[in-house]
Order: structure tokens, then C-alpha cells, then sequence
């Protein structure tokens, strides 16, 4: 499939842990901060409810890249679910850079529910990030194209 | 008529074919069936490749229709039948056996149109074994591996390979290739050669008395089931390999917005065959293993005025990580109802 | 030899009443077939053998036979202990169920000679045991080698050719499910890949995300439980190199959380089970490694 560069947007997976970065968000948008409709945001009780099976579906069904958000360590409200979740990521990140997957489409980010400045921030460069990567052509379902 | 070409010719030989060739091509030290291409690894001397031609007419997974939904209407794409001729190149006589087994599947009653468009598009061109491996027991199902059925058969020798059409496609394919006259009692000695070396491996003698739709209920009752499939792990490369193996399962794909429904292999080993409503009918390994040896030596036969459904390639001795095999079945099995 | 000094050992635990099964191999048909195997009495001990191909790791039996009644003994060399041993650290076996007798190893072959995971053994030590029989030559030790080499040399290879690799690789997966069937740290009841309902199952990989997914899920689930014992690369009938990404996760979890063996000593937290406060942040990776 031939993407063309003026109209291509990327598609951006957000996983938002309730208590802190989707509240950020929250602010992001009562604040009236700018930051790229192409996010989607899936919200999730906590960072480390996110399988390492979810970051693959969202790719496998077309997205171009993937973040995760929660609270800042330290912060969790479960106390520990985002030092799990660090973890967990850091390892999956590492296997996918091993497969051969291409750098920065992936990426954790420690968002407060008082930074909706920063939550914007974060997206607007990842949007931007990726929007350089170009498609996501090596994680995805070809039927899903 | 016999006719003979120097054995590095070959290549161009294949090259020559106006049509796709499928041949046994390796690549990372594993020979196996694939569309020959300028440039592949013929590898023509293997006797067994990893996976049999089955692939060829009976892929792996196969795209069958596509929905798409718009609207209040599904429009329904069916994928089109092979339309075009093909050369399956190289294949042996236990292999081109197993598509007979095949056919009795799909293409009775109703019959199978993706397979069936594959089954009459192709052209076979067949190797008598030069080289039987240990694992090769295809003479004790009546298999003769000098004597291949197929369009062309080839028979090596020395240097050069000796080459008869057996059909009309045959005799059309071999016209275009360049050939040279040869004497048909020149391929005695080969034909012997083989014939002898298959009777030196150590399961020629295998005696199938007692394993038939006959004894049925003998086979299916015996308390030797628990033993032989203890060990079993329940994956399916034995199935995978097989050249006889045709189960399959059909599935839908939903990428959220078409539809497609495939076909792909499916395994008598696997906990989720045949699931249905009420859970599984075979909740352990010991009935899933009898099931697929039952299926090859029993159910198969008495279906088929006693074709057996294995035609002692042997891939499966080989491949199964703990060593399970169709032939320690058979041993076990058949001196019992003696 | 040791075989029949096994065969000795089991009898005499048969006839005592300490075990009501024997768990270990019998030969083929052919020289290397040979398979494990359940002995419950002397006549069945007849068919009972040990030596350079009884490669298979039995641990992955005993989760089956961890419901039968009375004790099983079964015959575990030293790097089918870890997998034991691990196992029992997640309490899919009960120890009081088995009598374990560590029995010497000098490596392991097939018709192609040394397995491949006997090119890195992981020593001679039983991890678990009630009692060992082996002789002088099972205690030498293998000549040692680097067990993280090519995972290295994958590394240093660039993305395009770490692509290219595991394409070619995984390519050839005919997705039988033996990788997955014969680990013994793969322990589901029902497994995500067999169960219909959770929109993944598969039975055959239609498209490259299949191939890759299945692979990357089967390593990481694994992943901090995995002995290394090298069986996946063993059973696989296409010659994929899966312990591989298995030993990434290792080397990994060697690196950035300490050194880490699963299988080893008590009941403890994996690196994928616990964390400090001090972990480094997943940005780490696109800074490690090659570009």
C-alpha cells in the first residue's frame, strides 16, 4: 500500500492509567491544550493492566505506534502496579528491538493527573516520532490493512 | 518410451518448463517443496523432505471467500480456483500415493473445488528413490519405490536420469525437452537396486495382519492405547508432516472491516479438534493419539476397500520430538490380534 | 554404565512399596528413538534404558503425574532438575508426590550427534534430589562455551538484518505448537493460543503478525521461568533457533535486574514477579545495543 505523505497520519495507540494519566488528560483538555486527534486512548485501571498481548493487537490492527502512561513511580495508587509494569515493558521493548522492530514505536511515559501540560507535550512528540517512522509495516496484520 | 538426459541437465530442464514448477528447493539446511525460481537450491536427491507436496494441493491455509459489510448489505468475494497448469517436480512414489488418499476425501461427494482445481491443474513428475532412508517403510502398504504413478517418472542413474512418460500430459510435457533415446532395460538394474535396498531397511517387514476395519473394535479397545501415547505431547508435527493428513478447520478472520474466511490445517491432536458445544469427545491424549492411528489404519481402510491411509514415508518417525511412531503402533498393535 | 545401576535402584524402590511408578526411557525401533516412559512393575522394567539418548527433559511428565497416586521416581539429569525445581517454586508439583533420583549425564545426542543444548550445560549439579547415581565420567565437566554468543552477535546487527533473520526463521513455523507442548514451563490449563474465544487462536500463521506474535508471546510468557533447557529448539521439526529468544530475555534480565538463574535453589521472586525502586526506565532499550 502506497502511503501518501501529505494526507498519511499515524495512528497512535495511548493506554492511560486512571488515576494519573487519564486525569492528565482530563486536564490537557479542560486546559484547552492542543495535541494530535490521531491518539487514541484506551483507559486502563492501572499501567501494569497492560498485557504485552495489547501493545501487539493494537499493532496488529493498524496502529503505527504505541504508549503507555501511568502514574509517576512512587505514585501508583495500587502502590506497585507501575514498578511491575517498568518491568514488564522494558522487557518487551527489548524483544521487539531484538525481532528487528524499528526504535521509538514504543514508548512509557510517567504522567501525573496534574500535568496536563506535560501529557501534551508527550503526545505531541510522539505523534511526531512516529509521524517520521512512517508506517508501521513489520508488527501489522496485512488483513487489517 | 524410455528417453535419457545427462543428470546436471536437469536444472535446465526445469527451467525450460513453460509453466510453475514446484520442487523440492533447500534453504537453511531443510529441503522442501517450493516454487522453483532462478537462483533456488534444487536439491532432486533427498529422499524425504521435511514436509511432504501435500502443501502443493492442500496448502497449509488457504483464503476461501472475503465478507464485507456496508451498509444493510454483505457482498461476498469468493477467491478464484488455480486456473492455471503446473509442474510438481520431483515427487516420490509414497507422496504421489498419499494423493490418492487425498482425492478419496475431496473429491467424493461434495466435492472439494479448491482442491480438485489444484488435483487437476497439476502435473506430476516423479524420482524412483534412489537412496531409501532407515525411516522409509512404504513397501509393507504395497508401494513400489521404483515404480512411481505420475505423468513422468525419472530414474537415476550413474550420471544421467532416465525418463518415461506414463500419461498424454506426460509425453506433451516431455516434448519440449531435450532428450536423447535410451533402452528401457537399462532401468532394470535400477529398479532391482532399489527394490533391494528397501528390503535392507529395518521396518520392510512390518506386517499389518490384524490392522483393518476388521478388527476394529480389537484395536479400538486395547489397553495398550495408555502406554504407547504416554509420552505424547500433543503437538502436531506429526499431522503437519504427514503426507495423508487432511483435517482441516475453517475460520473466520474479523479485521473490523472485512471479513475473511480461511482454511487451515488442523490437527487430531490438538485439545480444541472438533470442539464442540458440550466440550471435547476425546478429553485425553491417550483418544486423541488412538483416534489419528485408528484413522490411518482402521477407519481409513474399512472406508476405502482397505487402502490404508499411511503410506510408510516415515516423516513422522522422524519428526516426533519423543520418537512416538505410526511403527511402534503398528508392532504393537498387530502382534497382538494375531 | 549407570543404566543398570538405575534399573537396580528402581527395582528395589518398586518392590518396597516407596514408589508405585517409574518415569524414564525405553528404546525404539531404531538406535537414537528412544522415548520416555511410564515402568510400573518389574516385567515393564525389562524395557527400562539410560544413556546418551535420553535426551528428552522428563520434568514437563510430571505435572501429569503429579495427580496419579502414590510416589513416582523419576530420573532427572542435572539440568532437568532446574525445570523440576522451578516448577515446584510455583507450586505446579508437589515435592512429597515424587522421589527423585539425579542421574549422571555426559551430554546428550540425537542421530546428529551432540544436542544442541548440551553445547552450553549448565553443570553437573542437581539442583533437587533424594538420592544420586552416576559415575566418574558424568562429572567431568563440559568444555564451556559462551551461551549468549549469537544472542550477541543479533545484537550487533542492525534492525534491517535482525528483521531479515527472524523473518527467514520464523517464516518456516508450521505453528505445531511442539515449541510450546514440550516446555516445561508452559503450563496453562488452556493455553490463549487453544482457547477460541480470546479472538488470537490460531491454527495456522496466516500472515506475518501470526508468526511473530505466537513466538514473542510463547518466549515472554516464560520469560524469568525459563531453566534454558533447550528443548523448544530441540522438538522443533523446522529447525527454528526459538532458544534464542528465550535467552534474550535472560541476558537481559541478567543485565539490567542482576543475575538470575530460574531453577536454582529455594522459592523466590522472578525479576518479571518483583522490582526496586531504582529499575531502569524502558527508554533504556533504544539506547542499548546497535542501532
Amino acid at each position: 500500500m502506497s502511503v501518501n505523505e501529505k494526507t498519511w497520519k499515524p495512528k497512535v495507540v495511548a493506554f492511560c492509567c486512571n488515576w494519573c494519566s487519564y486525569a492528565g488528560a482530563d486536564l490537557a483538555g479542560s486546559g484547552r491544550l492542543a495535541y494530535p486527534a490521531e491518539i487514541k486512548i484506551i483507559r486502563v485501571p492501572c499501567s501494569c493492566r497492560v498485557n504485552p498481548m495489547f501493545i501487539l493487537r493494537a499493532f496488529e490492527r493498524g496502529a503505527d505506534g504505541v504508549i503507555i502512561c501511568g502514574c509517576h513511580p512512587g505514585d501508583c495508587h495500587y502502590t506497585s502496579g507501575n514498578y511491575y509494569a517498568r518491568r514488564r515493558m522494558t522487557m518487551l521493548f527489548s524483544m521487539l528491538d531484538f525481532l528487528g522492530i524499528e526504535r521509538g514505536r514504543t514508548r512509557v511515559e510517567w504522567v501525573s493527573a496534574a500535568e496536563g501540560q506535560k501529557f501534551a507535550n508527550t503526545m505531541n512528540e510522539f505523534a511526531k516520532t512516529i509521524t517520521e517512522l512512517g508506517e508501521n509495516r513489520k508488527l501489522g496484520d496485512l488483513r487489517c490493512k | 518410451m524410455m528417453r535419457k538426459f545427462a543428470a546436471a541437465k536437469v536444472e535446465d530442464i526445469i527451467k525450460s518448463i513453460p509453466m510453475p514448477v514446484y520442487a523440492p528447493i533447500e534453504e537453511n539446511g531443510l529441503v522442501q517443496y517450493d516454487r522453483y525460481e532462478e537462483g533456488a537450491k534444487l536439491n532432486l536427491d533427498t529422499c524425504k523432505t521435511e514436509k511432504s507436496p501435500k502443501d502443493v494441493l492442500f496448502p497449509q491455509w488457504e483464503d476461501m471467500m472475503h465478507f464485507r459489510v456496508e451498509g444493510k448489505n454483505i457482498s461476498l468475494t469468493e477467491q478464484e480456483r488455480c486456473s492455471q497448469d503446473y509442474v510438481l517436480f520431483g515427487a516420490r512414489a509414497c507422496d504421489l500415493k498419499a494423493f490418492e488418499v487425498l482425492d478419496r476425501v475431496f473429491l467424493v461427494d461434495p466435492v472439494d473445488t479448491y482442491y480438485a482445481a489444484r488435483r487437476a491443474h497439476g502435473i506430476t513428475v516423479a524420482i524412483a528413490c534412489g537412496q531409501p532412508e532407515d525411516t522409509c517403510f512404504c513397501g509393507v502398504f504395497g508401494i513400489d519405490p521404483a515404480n512411481p504413478t505420475a505423468d513422468v517418472v525419472l530414474w537415476k542413474a550413474g550420471e544421467e536420469y532416465y525418463a518415461e512418460a506414463q500419461t498424454k500430459r506426460g509425453e506433451e510435457l516431455m516434448a519440449n525437452w531435450e532428450t536423447e533415446e535410451a533402452n528401457a532395460a537399462d532401468v532394470e538394474p535400477v529398479k532391482a537396486e532399489i527394490t533391494k535396498k528397501l528390503a535392507e531397511k529395518p521396518f520392510a517387514n512390518l506386517s499389518l495382519k490384524g490392522l483393518d476395519g476388521d478388527h476394529m473394535m480389537e484395536m479400538f479397545g486395547s489397553d495398550k492405547w495408555k502406554k504407547l501415547s504416554m509420552a505424547c505431547l500433543g503437538c502436531g508435527s506429526c499431522t503437519f508432516v504427514c503426507p495423508t493428513c487432511q483435517c482441516y478447520d475453517i475460520r473466520d478472520y474479523d479485521s473490523g472491516k472485512d471479513i475473511q474466511r480461511y482454511r487451515c490445517w488442523d490437527s487430531c491432536m490438538y485439545s480444541d479438534f472438533t470442539l464442540m458445544a458440550h466440550g471435547t469427545n476425546r478429553p485425553t491424549q491417550v483418544e486423541r493419539y488412538r483416534q489419528r492411528f485408528m484413522h490411518k489404519l482402521c477407519y481409513y481402510p474399512a472406508n476405502n476397500e482397505g487402502l490404508y491411509s499411511c503410506v510408510g514415508c516415515g516423516r513422522c518417525v522422524r519428526k516426533c520430538p519423543m520418537n512416538l511412531n505410526i511403527v511402534k503402533v503398528i508392532k504393537a498393535l498387530g502382534e497382538e490380534n494375531k | 554404565m549407570i543404566a543398570n545401576e538405575l534399573k537396580k535402584r528402581a527395582l528395589e524402590l518398586l518392590a518396597d512399596g516407596t514408589v508405585a511408578r517409574v518415569l524414564g526411557w525405553q528404546p525404539g525401533e531404531l538406535e537414537h528413538d528412544w522415548s520416555p516412559a511410564l515402568f510400573e512393575n518389574a516385567k515393564d522394567m525389562e524395557g527400562f534404558v539410560y544413556g546418551k539418548y535420553a535426551g528428552a527433559n522428563l520434568s514437563k511428565y510430571c505435572l501429569k503425574l503429579n495427580k496419579a497416586e502414590g510416589k513416582t521416581l523419576v530420573m532427572l539429569k542435572p539440568c532437568d532438575t532446574f525445570s523440576f525445581n522451578q516448577l515446584l517454586h510455583e507450586h505446579r508439583l508437589n515435592r512429597e508426590n515424587f522421589y527423585i533420583i539425579g542421574v549422571g549425564c555426559k551430554g546428550m545426542e540425537d542421530q546428529n550427534g551432540l544436542l544442541l543444548k548440551c553445547t552450553c550445560c549448565k553443570g553437573k549439579t542437581h539442583e533437587i534430589y533424594d538420592e544420586i547415581i552416576d559415575d566418574e565420567e558424568a562429572r567431568q565437566p563440559m568444555p564451556e562455551a559462551d551461551r549468549f554468543e549469537q544472542v550477541s552477535k543479533l545484537e550487533q546487527m542492525s534492525h534491517e538484518e535482525r528483521f531479515e533473520f527472524w523473518r527467514n526463521e520464523l517464516s518456516r513455523c508450521i505453528r505445531c505448537n511442539a515449541c510450546r507442548n514440550v516446555c516445561p514451563a508452559c503450563t496453562c490449563v488452556k493455553c490463549v493460543f487453544d482457547n477460541p474465544n480470546s479472538g488470537i487462536a490460531s491454527k495456522a500463521n496466516v500472515t506475518d503478525f501470526e508468526e511473530n506474535m505466537f513466538h514473542i508471546i510463547r518466549a515472554y510468557h516464560v520469560a524469568g521461568r525459563c531453566t534454558d533447557c533447550g528443548e523448544c529448539s530441540r522438538v522443533c521439526p523446522q529447525n527454528i533457533p526459538l532458544h534464542l529468544l528465550n535467552r534474550k530475555f535472560i541476558k537481559d534480565m541478567n543485565e539490567l535486574y542482576g543475575d538470575y538463574q530460574a531453577g536454582v535453589g529455594e522459592e523466590e521472586r522472578t525479576p518479571m514477579t518483583s522490582y526496586t525502586l531504582g529499575d531502569v526506565e524502558p527508554g533504556i532499550v533504544h539506547e542499548r545495543g546497535n542501532e
